[in-house]
């Protein structure tokens, strides 16, 4: 049943999948952002409460959800290197780290940001927040242990344990809102249920979500095989590469 | 459309300064993100050439060396058995 997926274990082809992959990717990360940041932006309503400070939603809640998302991305590509010593996986795991710290602090950033003018605080030590901090750690965590060490699969396998451990942290983030009184609000976007949003708010929603969850395959991509490329460095494919298309 | 002029679009309805921040920001860091991803490729590729190159140099002065030790062997026979003469 699997047995189609196989070749894709071979960096080799990996690598040129994903560089066939990318021209289209490209393109419709470009697309769908520039529709969902000018609906956002522009043609959006405002909230009735919150007025134009409302527009940070379009970028703050995309980045949250994928900030965990990119996580559980990562700990599972951790998680097949680990167990089943798949060696593309721990390149993969090794490309969204840096990926998913940025989105993070792009989350934590534009909620503080966000929190100002409506809770009259940058930044408060409750459940979500915290716990939202404590994502970015465990990503730079992660990036330093992936560069601590000369061997890349020792390094690999440090992070990987790293990243396991650090699941634990996710439903904390999730449902920290409904465990403890805190001053972040609750999911107005859920998977399960009808969103809790006019459909003139939530379509640009979908827009901004898919343009920025686009973007990051995107450096994802790159980031995966630049990873293959450095831990392949004496494969005869890679000279082959290297050395038809020149030193730039 | 949402807003009456370019100045209020600007204005963010008195929220300018966070909304700005908060879209500046986040577009810098992705930015930012995107370039040193690309940057990060071309730098492992050129440093896989660069030490190609060095390979290939390596190989051809090893090459010259056992070339130059080959003739010094076919000069030296006639010396060899003189010595085993005396």
């Amino acid at each position: 049943m699997w047995k189609w997926l196989h070749p894709y274990a071979n960096p080799e082809v990996s690598y040129h999948f994903v560089g066939k992959l990318l021209p289209w990717i490209s393109k419709i990360t470009i697309l769908l952002l520039a529709i969902g940041m000018i609906w956002a932006l522009v043609f959006a309503p405002a909230d009735y409460q919150q007025g134009d400070s409302f527009r940070i939603f379009y970028i703050h809640v995309p980045t949250a959800i994928l900030s965990m998302s990119i996580y559980v991305a990562m700990a599972s590509a951790a998680f097949c290197s680990l167990v089943w010593q798949f060696k593309l996986a721990d390149a993969s795991a090794a490309a969204m780290a840096p990926v998913g710290a940025v989105i993070t602090a792009i989350a934590l950033f534009t909620g503080a940001a966000w929190g100002k003018p409506m809770w009259g605080t940058w930044w408060i030590w409750d459940a979500r927040l915290t716990s939202e901090l404590v994502l970015l750690f465990l990503y730079l965590g992660v990036i330093a242990l992936h560069n601590a060490f000369e061997d890349k699969n020792l390094a690999g396998k440090a992070a990987g344990i790293l990243s396991l451990v650090g699941v634990v942290n996710i439903p904390i983030i999730k449902y920290s809102v409904e465990w403890w009184n805190t001053l972040h609000q609750g999911a107005t976007v859920s998977k399960m249920e009808a969103p809790s949003m006019s459909m003139d708010m939530f379509l640009p929603f979908i827009f901004s979500f898919l343009g920025i969850a686009m973007l990051v395959t995107f450096v994802i991509c790159i980031r995966f095989r630049t990873e293959i490329l450095a831990r392949n460095g004496m494969r005869p494919w890679v000279r082959n590469l290297i050395t038809a298309e020149g030193v730039k | 459309m949402q807003f009456d002029s370019i100045s209020a679009f600007f204005d963010m309805g008195g929220y300018a300064f966070f909304v700005w921040l908060s879209y500046g920001v986040s577009a810098l860091l992705l930015t930012l993100l995107v370039y040193t991803s690309l940057n990060n490729h071309k730098n492992v590729k050129n440093k896989i050439a660069q030490r190609l190159l060095r390979e290939k140099k390596l190989r051809k002065a090893a090459q010259k060396q056992s070339a130059d030790q080959d003739n010094s062997v076919v000069e030296n026979p006639s010396k060899n058995t003189n010595e085993a003469v005396s």
